[in-house]
């Protein structure tokens, strides 16, 4: 026998687990991973699962990871685009799993992009 | 509680297991195993996605990729490919039968196929692990029956049904708050809910669907309606041929009553409801609601005559209300978003959607669910994609062996239960058939006959012995035999059977015939009069010849079963009609398209 409480529980925390299934797309944060053969290559595996454990942790329901392929600029790989709700796309290159919870917490928590690892800072150079 | 990335969405429904789902399953845990992305994606088996016909079906998330015929060789692929590097399988992704687009970056809700449809009964549908009830409670699962538990009066949520405008979707289309309301007014220390899922209409599975991939929607809505009415009790009667249906409301049942979601004192609001399955015994007439009760109690499923009204005197002589699945599907929406909200969806008189088994000739079998107004045209071409092989549609058949048959000329009529029935056919229980130029509507009439001489329970003369009158009528009719006048005895028989038979079953059974004969009267003149079969499909009528385009290659006399073909080789062939046993092997055979039939 549940609750109320309990039963608004599961639906909370199951819901964040079949998010990605559901239609309110425009409610939702994505992060998307270049995962073709080069950003691989570069680094990509553990940069996605350093974004998924951050998310878990930090219960993120509103978050989605997905995976595109090659971009054409594989030189920059990984890379890694950050996607608010009503927001510009902002790209992140030559990712690392250390940089992630950064990421995480001043732009997807806060709102505020990491410029210095972005596409813009690192064409700079 | 995990949370993975991606999801692969395998559907589990009748139509995908049957052509091979459960091994897609296995496949697709293993290879995600090996290639180490256990920890990042989980496989789901749901219910129907509705498009059964392209089955197996996968659809992998978040992009929405939709698969189609995934064969366990494609696996392997999918796995690489899509879920390791993110790149859709291309010549895996379904394609549009209406704009025969395949677009790879195409999601579910681009596809013609969904885009004019609208889920609410059907909403947890290929979305849900239906084992799951965690998955149903995350989709708002237990919040309506939460909600009038603990908010509303029991007068409110009848009041909300009746506002709401929902019709019965079982076939009869009454206003189900109205049968809510009377089986609340009855008087009495016991009274039942059930629910009819015994779907006997050949060519329908929309109940099936629900139960299958949304089974915990109609034990909510069943309990919501024991509320209402003054039940502790309900029951689901439901065919012993939907084996995965029974067991899927089993787990759910069993997962609703762990949760205290069904049993005793709800919520601790006092309220007690549980629910018993009963399996149906195959018989068409046990889905009519006094054979089906006779059928609970243990009786024979036959028919009585009402009154008394079943919300007076319905199982074990108390008050019962009896909806079928689909109607209860559509409850908690209802009381979850409204009243107002289900009824602004629809037309004047019927409100909210209505969902389809489209079969028969038309690419995209299966199921779907649009806002009642929705043209026949739009279902049959935009979603259905109209008739395969280029092939010219004829007719549509709604309604089942109560309903009709109706013509081109008619397709631009919005579907509610009012405009089918002025058209000539009727709403009934969903059963959407497709018939194009090959169809001899003279058979079709014939076929559904042939169903109902077979389900009739025998206790109404006219019942027993006047549709097997009609019945003799019709195959002397494709068999070439058909005589002057024999139109017009269909016609009388169809009068008295349906004034005089008990039930609806009877009522209704002479329908198929009256609405061939107002549409394709020249069909059955044909037969009749010239002993031609028009659609070129009754055998009796019809005989193979060779034309002039033959070449004289001999392929046809070689195939053919009873030596009936003769010619020399590159010179014209001939069939001899007497040998000739009309099986067309020849007509397949001929690469020169040289071998017609007339
Ligand atoms: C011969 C016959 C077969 C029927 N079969 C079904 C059926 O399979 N499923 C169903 O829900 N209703 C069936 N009905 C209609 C039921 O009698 C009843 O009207 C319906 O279940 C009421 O539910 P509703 O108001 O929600 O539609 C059948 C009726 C007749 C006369
Ligand atoms: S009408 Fe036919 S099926 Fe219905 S009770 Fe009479 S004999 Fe039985
Ligand atoms: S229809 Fe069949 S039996 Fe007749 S000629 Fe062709 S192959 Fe022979
Ligand atoms: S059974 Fe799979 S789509 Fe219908």
């Amino acid at each position: 026998m549940k609750t109320l409480a309990e039963l608004e529980a599961i639906r909370k925390a199951t819901l964040s687990r079949i998010n990605l299934r559901t239609d309110e797309k425009s409610e939702t944060t994505r992060v998307v991973i270049g995962m073709a053969t080069c950003g691989i290559a570069a680094g990509a595996r553990p940069v996605m699962l350093s974004f998924m454990d951050e998310i878990e942790k930090r219960h993120l329901s509103h978050v989605q990871i997905s995976q595109t392929g090659c971009i054409g600029m594989c030189r920059l790989e990984p890379m890694v685009d950050v996607i608010l709700p009503g927001k510009e796309k902002v790209t992140y290159v030559h990712v690392k799993p250390e940089m992630v919870p950064r990421i995480v917490a001043e732009h997807i928590v806060n709102g505020r992009p990491v410029e210095e690892y972005t596409i813009g800072a690192a064409e700079k150079n | 509680m995990d949370i993975y990335r991606a999801h692969v969405l395998v559907c589990g429904g009748t139509g995908c297991s049957s052509s091979g789902s459960a091994t897609l399953i296995e496949r697709f845990n293993e290879k995600i195993k090996e290639n180490g992305l256990d920890k990042e994606v989980k496989v789901i088996r749901t219910g129907c996605f509705g498009l059964c016909e392209a089955g197996p079906v996968v659809i992998v998330y978040p992009e929405g990729t939709f698969y189609s015929r995934v064969k366990p060789e494609n696996v392997d692929e999918i796995v690489t490919e899509h879920l390791l590097k993110g790149r859709k399988v291309e010549h895996l992704v379904y394609t549009d039968h209406a704009t025969h687009e395949q677009d790879a970056t195409k999601s579910l809700e681009d596809i013609g196929f969904y885009k004019h449809q609208m889920r609410i009964a059907l909403r947890n549908c290929g979305v849900i692990d239906p084992e799951n009830i965690d998955e149903y409670l995350a989709m708002d699962g237990y919040k309506a029956l939460e909600k009038v538990l603990t908010k509303m009066t029991r007068e409110e949520v009848i009041d909300e049904v009746l506002k709401s405008g929902l019709r019965g979707r079982g076939g009869g289309g009454f206003p189900t708050g109205l049968k809510w309301k009377f089986t609340y007014n009855s008087v009495a220390d016991q009274k039942y809910v059930a629910c009819n899922a015994d779907e006997g209409d050949p060519g329908a599975f929309m109940d099936r669907s629900i139960l299958e991939g949304d089974p915990h929607s109609v034990l909510e809505a069943m309990a919501i309606a024991g509320y209402a009415i003054g039940a502790s009790q309900g029951y689901i009667y439901v065919r012993a041929e939907y084996p995965i249906a029974v067991k899927r409301l089993t787990v759910a049942l069993n997962q609703a009553r762990e949760y205290g979601l069904l049993g005793e004192n709800i919520f601790g609001t006092g309220f007690n409801f549980d629910i018993h399955i009963r399996l149906g015994a195959g018989a068409f007439v046990c889905g009519e609601e006094t054979a089906l009760m006779h059928s609970i109690e243990g009786k024979r499923g036959e028919p009585t005559v009402r009154p008394p009204f079943p919300a007076v005197k319905g199982l074990f002589a108390k008050p019962t209300m009896l909806n079928n699945v689909e109607t209860y599907a559509n409850i908690p929406q209802i009381i979850l978003k409204g009243s107002q909200w289900f009824s602004s969806i629809g037309t004047e008189k019927s409100k909210g959607t209505k969902v389809f088994a489209l079969g028969g000739k038309i690419n995209n079998t299966g199921l779907v669910e649009v806002p009642m107004g929705t043209t026949l045209r739009t279902i049959i071409y935009e979603i259905g994609g109209g008739c395969p092989n280029g092939k010219k549609f004829k007719a549509v058949q709604t309604g089942g062996p109560s309903g009709g048959c109706l013509p081109e000329s008619l397709l631009d009529t919005p579907v509610d239960y009012d405009n089918l029935i002025a058209a000539g056919s009727m709403m009934g229980s969903g059963g959407m058939i497709v018939m194009d130029e090959d169809n001899c509507m003279v058979d079709i009439a014939r076929f559904y006959l042939d169903f109902i001489v077979d389900e009739s329970c025998g206790q109404c003369t006219p019942c027993r012995v006047g549709t097997k009158r009609m019945l003799e009528i019709l195959n002397r009719i494709v068999e070439g035999k058909g005589k002057e006048g024999d139109i017009e005895k269909l016609e009388e028989l169809a009068q008295t059977i349906k004034s005089t038979s008990l039930c609806a079953l009877g009522q209704t059974a002479p329908n198929p015939i009256l609405s061939t004969l107002k549409f394709f009267r020249d069909e059955y003149e044909a037969h009749i009069k010239e002993k031609r079969c028009p659609a070129h499909h009754c055998k009796a009528l019809l005989q193979y010849y060779i034309t002039d385009k033959c070449r004289g290659c001999t392929a046809c006399a070689r195939v053919c079963p009873g030596g009936a073909i003769s010619g020399e080789i590159k010179k014209q062939h001939v069939i001899d009609q007497d040998k000739c046993l009309k099986c067309g092997a020849c007509m397949e055979k001929c690469k020169f398209g040289a071998i017609i039939k007339k």
